[in-house]
């Protein structure tokens, strides 16, 4: 990869995050899916709209991870959860709360940050 | 139609060969399965073959030909990949092969070369099963994955890391008499409760080791094993995949695994059978969580009941329905190309008696197989029995 090369409508969508201007994608029927996506797989519909992203969302599940791949090597022990945005879910990092305070139906906001390892993107977690 | 039967069966040792070539792997299993099965080789028409991290491991794609080449064949070879269930899958298509009349002798197999790569890469080139974008780039690790399973299992149904020690603990001591696993080792509950933590709360005993190994069988038509007089007395009898989104925040339930819902339907549709028709099940454990997820999708537990078979004895040897007599992949050893057709040669041995822990299941006649892949994205069901 080319140091100017970006991935498509997945960077599009974290610049969303980084600007507070987060959004989702959503079918007709009102399933959400986050970019790039050009079909709802679960009725197919195609005509896909970008939604506003709450501001807030909900773990659904979380776990403190020690044992990192080499692109975390740096950042463990860090904490990956799936938070529940409406329609969507998400996954990243959670930041700002000790490991152990984590828990199931915290509220959390959206937002970047960068990998320790690599300072690459995250999508991160934050306690609201 | 002709279910196949099963004429020949093999796996290497499940363990740490960091100097050993996949090919030299496969070739291993590949031949013996052949000289197993009374077949001359001349009469193998395709070789389907599974693997997941050639190109990370070995710097290797094509691997299909290059296998074939391997154990002297040159037929039509095919690398399936899905990820931990590429081997399953491969089963499935040298079952689809026999059964619509394509050829009369296939070989399945598969193989993995993982410990060459040291514990950190392994753990890097598995977490590529998962979603890239919005999985691998929020620290993603398999064990991660399966650990917001784990989490999610008991804040919906209840459980807890002792239900889990269970498991281990009972796979462990399914392992100590065969002797192709990675593990040989009795473990307790509270050894397993005490692990390290690799992904709370999954510990280092919740998850299947990193292996190198490979598989083979040679899958025959009932007419071709009359015809030459092989002894050949289990078939695949049914068949099924299913699959489901690739990430997990993607799915309506994350203590739930719907693509092995469906494979088991389809397979135990496929062989007229149904979960209470079966005797014993080869289950993929690649932690021990997944071992839950599995009997519950497969039917023979209600959803949040799979917790406690372990703890209760249900699963274990002596157990009504044991579960993963081999060690699972927990004891036995994840080679993950391999993997689906270690479990296929562990359940047609448990069914003719060859194999150790086949006291067990004396005169049992259905077992299954369940082979998943990533965090169950992709799955394979298959039901053998042994044939009058």
């Amino acid at each position: 990869m080319t140091e100017s090369a970006r991935d498509g409508e997945y960077d599009e969508w974290l610049d969303s995050i980084e600007s507070d201007d987060g959004y989702y994608l959503e079918c007709s029927n009102g399933h959400g899916w986050l970019p790039p996506r050009r079909v709802c797989p679960r009725c197919h519909d195609q005509e896909l709209s970008a939604v506003d992203l709450p501001e807030s969302g909900e773990i659904a599940s979380h776990t403190t991870i020690t044992v990192p791949t080499p692109q975390f090597e740096d950042d463990a022990p860090y904490v990956t959860a799936i938070a529940d945005f409406g329609p969507v879910s998400v996954t990243g990092l959670v930041r700002d709360v000790d490991p152990d305070d984590v828990a199931i139906g915290d509220v959390v906001g959206i937002d970047v940050g960068e990998r320790v390892t690599t300072g690459d993107r995250a999508v991160v977690f934050r306690p609201r | 139609m002709s279910d196949p039967r099963i004429a020949g069966a093999s796996v290497t040792h499940f363990g740490k060969h960091p100097e050993r070539t996949g090919r030299d792997l496969f070739a291993e299993a590949g031949l013996e399965a052949l000289s197993q099965s009374g077949i001359d080789p001349d009469d193998a028409e395709a070789l389907y073959y599974g693997n997941f991290m050639g190109e990370l491991a070995e710097h290797q794609g094509h691997q299909g030909p290059l296998m074939a080449e391997a154990i002297g064949l040159d037929v039509p070879a095919t690398r399936v990949e899905a990820a931990c269930a590429s081997a399953g899958t491969a089963v499935r298509e040298a079952v689809k092969t026999i059964r619509n009349g394509e050829a009369e002798v296939v070989v399945v197999g598969g193989a993995e070369r993982m410990t060459n790569i040291g514990t950190a890469a392994a753990t890097d080139a598995l977490a590529i099963a998962a979603d890239d974008l919005y999985e691998v780039r929020a620290g993603m690790t398999f064990p991660g994955a399966y650990a917001l399973m784990a989490r999610s299992y008991f804040d919906q149904y209840g459980g807890s890391h002792e239900d889990l020690a269970h498991i281990a603990a009972k796979n462990h001591e399914h392992a100590l008499v065969n002797e192709h696993a990675q593990i040989q080792q009795e473990i307790t509950v509270e050894d397993a409760m005490e692990a390290p933590t690799i992904a709370d709360p999954l510990g280092l005993y919740d998850s299947c080791p990193i292996t190198d190994g490979a598989a083979a069988a040679v899958l025959t038509t009932e007419a071709y094993a009359e015809e030459h007089d092989l002894d050949a007395p289990v078939a695949i009898t049914g068949t099924g995949q299913g699959g489901d989104n690739l990430a997990l925040q993607d799915r309506p339930h994350l203590a739930q695994t719907p693509a092995a819902d469906k494979a088991a339907e389809e397979a135990y549709g496929d062989a007229g059978v149904g979960p209470d028709d079966v005797d014993f099940a080869e289950v993929h454990d690649c932690f021990t969580i997944a071992e839950v997820l599995a009997i519950e999708s497969l039917g023979f537990y209600e959803r949040g009941e799979g917790i406690a078979a372990a703890r209760n004895g249900e699963t274990t040897r002596d157990g009504d329905l044991p579960i993963n007599l081999s060690g699972g992949l927990k004891a036995k050893g994840h080679p993950v190309g391999a993997t689906g057709v270690a479990q296929l040669a562990t359940v047609a041995w448990l069914l003719d008696g060859s194999h150790p822990r086949a006291d067990a299941v004396p005169d049992s006649t259905v077992g299954v197989a369940h082979n998943a892949g990533g965090t169950v994205a992709s799955t394979t069901v298959h039901v053998m029995e042994v044939q009058e």
